[in-house]
């Protein structure tokens, strides 16, 4: 005789640890792929899956209610039979008995795991760094704090020139905020996009009224019972508040807790995005896998969270692929759209089509004469075309490229 | 609250009510009516939640602005008729709106 208890273990049962944009997508796909039998997700957050790339953008000026960040309605989960488990955190993965142990006390035995950990926020280590008035920018709740304190007038420093810290530079500068910016680099987003665009974005926000310094490292918070300056450089900085955007960090702790190799990031596999335990997966910010160009890197875009999702998903119903997915990113500044596709590298031949002053342009990277990225500002046919070529591997002649009487759906 | 129905490639009718200050692509999304994928959330950077508006309705509409445009153009099977959905906002006005999907978002 069957009873609840074995039944439950007759039946396959998926958990999916993280429930963010990764996890999400990931019961869509198993659902859309015929996938019979049971589904958990467990997320640490008290919220179901949501966006996060608005914010720091309509979120956090107030134009998108917390209502319109969630990535799907109660029904999607009840519809796909997934069992919710949110504000709980899982504590341990158990290989040998395929279990995962929650903060609750709860464990949830698995057939398979797909670990959606995702990533959390670098802390600065600087003394005064958890004065009041400090913030970071992650989660809704990191959002709610940091809106309370949006004050027009109010001094903000910006620790960090990277997308989070440009994207509230420019909602704040809106709001009449006095904007600083500290980067460490020697331009603004140094990570991700080439010298043109940080040249670009610079005066942007220069011309918005907000003030940059570059190559300041921040030294220490500094205020009396809450944030009053920063000391920058051996020079002090008044700030009413700050808000650090320095980079995050993958949530691959538990993977690397249960003997998973992990290389700042989860290692998964190209091909099945499994670990190094074949009923283990993994999927979005908290992995480093294979990238097309065959070097290991580790992504943290909403493009990688869906597209590695739904390729683990598929391995999981035992349909293998490769992964190979162009990896795509956006920014939102001011009335600037910023679109990029592929992994530039500084060796690229760079190829500029349109003119920054018009706040319309493409900059193009090509290597060995393929197109290897793009970055598009308000140039949507530039990015569009871009990301078909990159995954074609399409050579083209730079001068083509630069010449705008050439529309770029003929450029090929 | 203003109704939007959207009918699904094959056919298939959903008539939602979708909030005013809504996209016509969160009307879908939140509503689970199939055929729109919206990967990008409604910024206007992935081209995945288009439709065809129904002719009745397409002079009421708020014009394109260019990168809904150009977003557009790389769409496949595109018609005269082609919105991006995100880029729609559901108003008291287009109660009753009629939207239909493509065949496929890429």
């Amino acid at each position: 005789m069957v009873g609840p208890e074995n039944g439950a273990r007759m039946t396959e049962r998926i958990v999916i640890v993280g429930a963010g944009q990764s996890g999400c997508q990931a019961v869509a796909t198993l659902r859309a792929e015929g996938y019979g039998g049971a589904i958990t997700m467990v997320g640490d957050e008290p919220f179901a899956p949501y966006q996060r790339p608005p914010l720091s953008k309509a979120y956090l000026m107030g134009t998108m209610e917390r209502d319109r960040l969630f990535l799907k309605p109660d029904a999607f989960y009840a519809d796909a039979r997934c069992e919710m488990i949110t504000g709980v955190a899982a504590t341990k993965i158990e290989r040998a008995t395929k279990t995962v142990h929650l903060a609750d006390g709860r464990s949830l035995p698995y057939d398979k795991l797909l670990l959606a950990t995702g990533s959390r926020v670098r802390k600065i280590k600087v003394p005064g760094a958890d004065l009041p008035g400090v913030f970071y920018l992650r989660g809704i709740e990191d959002v709610d704090k940091l809106r309370a304190a949006f004050v027009p007038d109010k001094k903000l420093a910006i620790v960090g020139g990277g997308y989070i810290g440009l994207e509230v530079a420019a909602v704040a500068a809106k709001r009449g905020m006095d904007v600083t910016v500290f980067e460490a680099m020697n331009r603004l987003m140094a990570r991700a996009v080439s010298p043109q665009v940080s040249d670009f974005y610079h005066k942007v926000h220069t011309d918005a009224g907000v003030k940059i310094h570059l190559d300041l490292t921040v030294e220490a918070f500094e205020g009396e019972g809450r944030l009053q300056s920063i000391r920058a450089a051996g020079k002090t900085f008044a700030a009413d508040i700050a808000l650090v955007g320095i980079g995050i960090v993958p949530n691959d702790e538990l993977a690397r807790a249960a003997g998973l190799g992990c290389e700042d990031g989860i290692v998964v596999d190209e091909k099945s995005n499994a670990t190094g335990d074949a009923s283990i997966f993994a999927a979005g910010d908290c992995t480093r896998h294979i990238g097309r160009e065959g070097t290991a890197l580790r992504l943290e875009c909403v493009q990688n969270a869906i597209d590695q999702a739904k390729h683990a998903a598929l391995c999981m119903v035992g349909k293998p692929n490769t992964y190979r997915e162009v990896p795509w990113f956006w920014s939102d500044q001011y009335d600037l759209k910023l679109q990029i596709a592929g992994l530039a590298r500084p060796s690229d031949h760079i190829v500029v089509r349109g003119n920054p002053e018009a706040r319309k342009f493409a900059v193009f990277h090509l290597r060995d004469g393929a197109v290897a990225a793009v970055e598009a500002v308000n140039a949507a046919p530039e990015y569009l075309v871009g990301r078909k070529l990159i995954a074609d591997g399409a050579k083209i002649a730079p001068e083509r490229l630069a010449d705008t009487s050439i529309p770029m759906k003929s450029i090929a | 609250m203003p109704k939007v129905k959207y009918i699904e490639h094959n056919g298939k009718e959903h008539e939602v009510d979708v909030p005013a200050g809504w996209s016509v692509m969160e009307g879908a999304v939140k509503n689970l009516v199939p055929g729109i994928d919206a990967d990008c959330g409604g910024a206007c950077a992935c081209a995945t939640c288009h439709v065809f508006v129904d002719q009745a309705w397409l002079d009421k509409l708020p014009k394109k602005e260019d990168m809904e445009v150009t977003m557009l153009d790389f769409a496949p099977e595109v018609e005269a008729n082609s919105r991006l959905s995100c880029q729609i906002k559901v108003t008291p006005e287009l109660d009753g709106l009629v939207v239909r999907m493509p065949k496929s978002q890429h």
